[in-house]
């Protein structure tokens, strides 16, 4: 085991030297930084003075060994826009992001399973058919669209819940949450219902699928035949194994709900790392953009590393193999 | 009976959360929401609009404009020109800053040093070479190399910041993008002006509160200011639709109708000062983008003059900008020049366009390519695909290279080398004076001094340069105006530009607040009252 999770770290250092390699040569292409870092009527000198102080004249290669050589030593640099350090930056905004897509995840999960279950076991009924339905919706619009629909049908039409932002946070060390607050709660629901609904069908999906096959497998038959109860043969037995691919899925997926909350981030004005990242792009803002791809890259290996052993645990197969391995 | 009971119940619970939603505030808070952030504090970082004014609510310059832009005294009580090169400015007494320091020339001068200094975005707020003399506490005299009869134009966002406060706190110097500490004045403030900051989190929520001690007369009946970046344009509606924000700006010329339509709110248009005009190559022997080859056709009068002509502002006014643009005939905005009104903007003539094509040599038009940003302007990407539509009726293909304006900027300024044909671009003069607009857009391009460093297309006529050098100069109004209105016919006679509009100004406001709307559009929170 320990063995494995020592070649995976190897791994995720290469992927995140390659995540930083094609970043800083894409960096090129975004623009001038110093635009944005002065007004358009600032003299040609100051800007050229810019330039060289920021080192932006030097080849991409030469940029990023800087940046690494910093980014070891836990110094991400200050941000063009705010004149602030990156990590304090990042670190401010990365509780809004966590809460929101732990709530989405839950959400997906809890709303998801039981809805795959319940198609898969009445699978005629009316029900199953409203939410198969549901679940194409889900599917098929783009979070933007929902969330502009949502947007528009509970907050401007009937005023219940707020368009934008957390709501009152409550700081607890240096974690804000607005999970202690009447206003967060309500300021969570449009915006995870946003982000988790897609996960959310993809889950509800998947489950059916999968439970539809277990229940054809032989073991389901001499279960039901030594008499067990549904209730047992449906979760006890059943749902049961269905869970390992649901658990890859839904671990996967959270890596990507955090990479790409920024969508839903930037329409209900969340103030996360995602919507820090936009306007990072949007205004040059280097030094952000950078540990941004940095942290979501090594976000993924760690889901993907927490994945992996967790399959072990699920699975007493693959445990063997990996002993063997 | 009971299906009564059940709606009731739901009703309640639905009226409850409704009510709880929009949170209970008091009637004087204020919440704003605007497109751009507030980035840094220190008001020597970024010389930008928004900025400028929020930051205006809170340091407060020499002087002030009033509702109307005129000048007005703001923490000199008044000043005197005692001989052309020398001005003295007399400060006024009683001001403390927010943490109780009296205000004092010594100020002045630190903020003059400062402003000047490596990492300002300020720097040309005061002459290089100007000295500042400290007479006494409550008086300074400035001494200049040349008179500047706008010397104090652009001093109304000047900051003033406290000497004792910056040398406390490490800030005596604006930080620069390149710095590796952060900066103490950038997420903190210290101004004389009517408000103060509670809490700023950059990018997120700033609010700001009343400074109790401010000199002056509230007009305001303000308790407390939160200001919230809300960069998505249909968010902002929701929130202002929604009553989750009191005023936002701006409001997307396609959701004017929807708000106006609304119970609770409305929008406020007026002209902005900004001109959007296009611009053409005319330094290259051989255009970059284009398909002729050998020679640049844009160095003929008479093409410049088709394009001119080609273009109809009438046509983007009204099928482009929904109505809400003011068509232009000159490079600076009527507000900004008395005699704007002795120019007329000719009507578009695609016949005499085609003809002047011809004459030309270029009887099938021929091919150019334009660059244009897509976030900058009020609609500025649909103005540049009308333009080629209208061009393409006079036989010139144009081939649109429509980009986010990091992309664009980064193109066709000048430390990338003017790299652009033909282009659209929008500038408000800095000083709110036309010598501005003909000395940095309209003046020859030259590397010694900064004169045309934003002419991207680098026009160029002698005879402008001459004149405008002498409106630098000219302390008499009346000769001043008519030298600027002569040096606006040279450039129009030119054809060197095509002005095409000011954009309209479009803020949101909730029906119980009243606001003070600036053609500059600066969302300016101390004229602002709320019932």
């Amino acid at each position: 085991m320990l063995a494995f999770i020592l070649r995976r770290i190897f791994q995720s250092i290469v992927v995140l030297l390659c995540v930083g390699v094609i970043a800083f040569a894409l960096f090129r292409l975004v623009g001038d930084p110093v635009n944005q870092i002065v007004s358009i009527d600032t003299p040609y000198e100051q800007r050229m003075q810019i330039r060289k102080e920021l080192g932006l004249d030097d080849p991409a290669i030469v940029q990023f060994g800087r940046y690494l050589a910093k980014a070891a030593r836990f110094d991400f640099g200050i941000s063009y826009q705010f004149r602030q350090p990156v990590a304090s930056l990042i670190g401010e905004r990365m509780p809004a992001t966590l809460e929101l897509t732990f709530v989405a995840a839950l959400f997906s999960l809890v709303i998801g399973i039981p809805m795959g279950v319940f198609t898969a076991l009445r699978r005629r009924s009316f029900l199953s058919g409203v939410f198969m339905t549901v679940s194409l919706i889900g599917v098929s619009l783009p979070t933007f669209l929902i969330a502009i629909l949502l947007r528009y049908i509970f907050s401007v039409q009937l005023g219940w819940l707020p368009s934008f932002g957390r709501g009152q946070v409550v700081q607890l060390g240096w974690w804000s949450t607005g999970l202690l607050t009447a206003s967060g709660l309500k300021a969570l629901i449009l915006p995870s219902i946003t982000l988790g609904l897609f996960q959310m069908t993809l889950i509800m999906r998947l489950v059916r699928a999968e439970m539809l096959e277990v229940l054809r497998t032989d073991y389901i038959k001499f279960a039901r035949a030594r008499g067990l109860s549904d209730r047992a043969v449906h979760f006890g037995h059943a749902l049961k194994n269905t869970l390992v691919p649901v658990i890859t899925i839904a671990g996967l997926q959270l890596g990507s709900i955090i990479a790409f909350a920024l969508i839903t981030e930037y329409v209900f004005q969340w103030p996360g790392m995602g919507a820090l990242f936009l306007g990072a792009v949007q205004n040059v803002d280097i030094p952000v953009m950078a540990a941004y791809l940095l942290l979501v890259s090594f976000i993924f290996v760690v889901v993907n590393l927490v994945v992996d052993v967790l399959y072990a645990v699920v699975d007493p197969r693959l445990r063997a193999n990996l002993q063997a391995a | 009976m009971l299906r009564k009971v059940l709606f009731a119940a739901a009703a309640a619970m639905a009226l409850s959360v409704g009510s709880a939603a929009v949170a209970p505030v008091s009637a004087a808070t204020l919440r704003y929401a605007n497109q751009g952030d507030l980035k840094s504090l220190d008001p020597y970082t970024l010389n930008e609009t928004t900025t400028n004014a929020h930051l205006g609510n809170v340091y407060e310059g020499l002087t002030k404009r009033d509702k109307d832009l005129k000048i007005i005294p703001g923490l000199a009580e008044s000043w005197e020109i005692v001989e052309p090169t020398r001005w003295r400015f007399h400060l006024r007494k009683g001001v403390k800053f927010a943490n109780g320091e009296d205000f004092t020339a010594d100020d002045v001068l630190f903020s003059a040093d400062r402003v000047r200094a490596q990492g300002s975005n300020f720097q040309t707020r005061v002459p290089k070479d100007a000295k500042f003399v400290k007479v006494d506490d409550y008086t300074v005299d400035v001494v200049l190399a040349t008179p500047n009869p706008i010397l104090h134009y652009q001093w109304d966002t000047w900051y003033i910041m406290s000497k004792k406060w910056a040398e406390a706190n490490n800030a005596t110097q604006p930080t620069p993008a390149s710095a590796a500490t952060p900066s103490y004045a950038s997420l903190n403030a210290n101004g004389t002006g009517p408000f103060k900051i509670e809490s700023h989190q950059p990018g997120v929520k700033t609010v700001f509160k009343p400074n109790p001690g401010w000199w002056g007369k509230p007009e305001h009946n303000l308790t407390e200011v939160i200001f919230t970046p809300i960069n998505s344009d249909s968010t902002r509606v929701a929130a202002l639709l929604s009553g989750e924000v009191d005023i936002i700006e701006p409001v997307p010329l396609q959701d004017i109708q929807r708000v106006n339509q609304s119970q609770n709110a409305q929008v406020l248009t007026g002209p902005e000062l900004r001109t959007i005009f296009l611009g053409m190559d005319q330094s290259r022997d051989e255009l970059l983008e284009s398909n002729v080859k050998g020679k640049n056709p844009f160095k003929d009068k008479r093409v410049r003059e088709a394009f001119y002509k080609a273009i109809d502002v009438e046509a983007i006014k009204s099928r482009v900008m929904r109505g809400l643009s003011t068509p232009s005939a000159l490079m600076i905005a009527p507000e900004l020049f008395a005699l704007s009104k002795d120019f007329t903007r000719p009507k578009a003539d695609p016949e005499a366009a085609k003809k002047l094509l011809a004459e030309a040599g270029y009887p099938n038009g021929f091919e150019v390519g334009m660059d244009c940003p897509t976030d900058r302007y009020v609609n500025d990407g649909p103005i540049c695909q009308a333009v080629v539509g209208m061009l393409a009726r006079v036989g010139v293909k144009v081939n649109l290279n429509a980009q986010p304006k990091a992309q664009y900027f980064a193109k066709v300024l000048k430390p990338n080398g003017y790299k652009t044909s033909f282009y659209l671009l929008g500038w408000t003069p800095g000083t709110l004076d036309s010598h501005n607009v003909l000395y940095d857009i309209m003046g020859c391009r030259d590397d010694a001094t900064a004169r045309g460093e934003t002419n991207l297309g680098g026009y160029c006529n002698k005879q402008l340069d001459a004149l405008t050098d002498k409106i630098l100069v000219e302390t008499d109004a009346d000769k001043r105006n008519q030298m600027i209105k002569q040096a606006f016919q040279i450039g129009i006679d030119d054809y060197g530009y095509i002005p095409l509009h000011q954009q309209s100004l479009a803020w949101g406001v909730a029906k119980n607040v009243k606001v003070v709307q600036r053609a500059d559009n600066q969302v300016l929170l101390y004229w602002i009252r709320k019932d």
